[in-house]
């Protein structure tokens, strides 16, 4: 069976409680119990989303602040289960959301790759054979025995994005990652993930920088209120988007 | 090769990818507990060590409970009692302190409280160093029966990790368990015979009631009677240890896999 899709979203919803006051003791649990003062405000993040990435697309992501790229993302990448509808991925998925998100700040570099590694599911042998790439890419080899808590948010960036993209997964899952870093390290970020869309990857990326998104992407989705308002050629998606900011 | 987000846990691949990530785990865990102090390693065993003889001192010398070899009598216990204790209090917040790796990777959340009581596991072995420094020192010459010390751990293992993955859920929830949990764990360490004789207890028959109740008590006693006591203990004893350690993980897992659903949405 040939499967063209390479994610496959259908009539998803993501809804949260957004409780007024958040209830984290016992006490208030029963009190407000007793008082039936246990209201949430139902809060639709994402709103009926369906839509399919083909296998091999660069597909971005578009919109304002607050209208559920990053929540579609992360029920993607399976973070967050949706409330309704249903998420199919077909293959591995490396997420790049928020750089050296496992990282410990009391450990050195050289252990946080090992152990930012195996959070991401690599096995011990795997990290040993990729570790010089992993130094080479992020150019930090004279800090490797330094704990990372002495490091800049851009050297930390550097080790997260070259530990996320040592390895080809099937979807590669980008959020708002290209803005740290200087702009070298960016131009080869970019450049890396260039290498990926050639080598069938299949892309997602988020971003506020449209020309980024225009310049990457084949397809793009632009959603407005955790609804989908266009989707179709980046191109066209991303001019339209623009139009409607002035 | 589909992954159903929906009905994610394909659990023993999962725990198969996911090992090295244990393992990680641990050690980073152990590295930062002794980074940066003179004697590192050392305080695993001096710690349990000092604590025995303060209570030796306290319960031995001035409350006089009277029991042949006090020293070794405590630390016997205290070491699965430690185990205990460390374990499930560890692993009461993991989930919580793992929470900025949760909200970014998708990662079987179970690993935490486990990866906590594998810690603690690692530094019941440490303990025992203790144990055998004191038996040396007291001139107690160990049981044969001791070589079986593995199963009343094994024991006290599934037991802990059930405790542990009930409580690591329910605190996300509920956090003022972190506060409680403190209380209830010096109550259950008097209700265990850590550093009383069960004899003592004879003219109290409820409280006994309840310290023969008490799982701890059974694997502490269990563990005592082959190191100390060259007893193995009967069918009967082992039938009661396993099936309190499997409802513990049964109940422990069902709550867990009930609530991981929407730690997310809580942490």
């Amino acid at each position: 069976m040939v499967n063209e899709n390479a994610v496959e979203l259908r009539n998803v919803e993501m809804h949260f409680n957004m409780s007024k006051e958040k209830l984290e003791s016992l006490k208030e649990y029963f009190l407000k119990l007793v008082k039936r003062q246990l209201y949430f405000e139902d809060f639709v993040a994402v709103d009926n989303v369906s839509f399919d990435i083909k296998k091999g697309d660069v597909f971005g992501i578009v919109g304002l602040n607050g209208c559920g790229k990053s929540t579609t993302l992360k029920i993607i990448s399976g973070i967050l289960e949706p409330t309704k509808g249903t998420v199919k991925t077909y293959g591995t998925i490396a997420p790049l959301i928020e750089l050296g998100a496992g990282f410990d700040m009391d450990l050195t570099a050289r252990e946080n790759i090992y152990l930012n590694g195996s959070v991401l599911g690599y096995s011990k042998k795997f990290m040993d054979e990729k570790f010089d790439e992993i130094v080479e890419f992020s150019e930090m080899r004279e800090f490797l025995d330094v704990p990372m808590k002495n490091y800049s948010s851009g050297m930390v960036a550097r080790i997260g994005f070259a530990i996320a993209t040592v390895t080809t997964p099937d979807i590669l899952i980008v959020d708002e990652i290209l803005a740290v870093g200087d702009f070298l390290f960016q131009q080869k970020c970019e450049e890396r993930i260039n290498a990926m869309i050639n080598d069938d990857t299949t892309v997602i990326i988020v971003s506020h920088s449209i020309e980024q998104i225009e310049r990457l992407c084949k397809h793009c989705v632009w959603l407005e209120k955790g609804k989908i308002k266009m989707i179709g050629d980046a191109k066209e998606v991303c001019d339209a988007y623009k139009n409607s900011q002035r | 090769m589909a992954k159903d987000t929906l009905n994610k846990a394909n659990f023993f691949s999962d725990m198969k990818k996911f090992m090295p990530l244990l393992k990680n785990l641990v050690s980073k865990d152990f590295k930062i507990k002794y980074r940066r102090s003179v004697l590192g390693v050392a305080w695993s065993v001096l710690n349990p060590l000092f604590t025995m003889l303060v209570i030796t001192t306290v319960f031995g010398k001035l409350l006089k409970i009277e029991v042949e070899n006090f020293a070794t009598y405590y630390i016997v216990g205290f070491a699965i009692w430690n185990f205990f204790s460390e374990a499930t209090s560890n692993s009461l917040g993991s989930i919580l302190s793992a929470a900025p790796l949760i909200k970014k990777v998708y990662i079987p959340k179970y690993i935490f409280p486990i990866e906590k009581c594998l810690f603690s596991l690692v530094n019941f072995f440490f303990t025992l160093i203790a144990v055998v420094i004191v038996m040396l020192f007291q001139g107690v010459v160990p049981s044969v029966t001791a070589i079986l010390f593995p199963i009343p751990v094994i024991y006290c293992f599934i037991f802990v990790c059930g405790v542990s993955l009930f409580l690591s859920a329910a605190t996300v929830y509920f956090r003022d368990i972190q506060h409680l949990y403190g209380v209830l764990l010096t109550m259950l360490m008097y209700l265990t015979p850590i550093i009383y004789p069960l004899e003592l207890l004879n003219d109290h028959s409820f409280v006994l009631r309840i310290v023969k109740i008490n799982p701890i008590t059974h694997y502490v006693e269990y563990f005592r009677n082959l190191v100390m006591y060259n007893t193995i203990p009967s069918l009967e004893e082992n039938l009661i240890c396993i099936g309190m350690s499997l409802l513990a993980l049964l109940v422990g897992g069902f709550v867990f896999k009930k609530a991981e659903g929407k730690f997310i949405l809580h942490i």
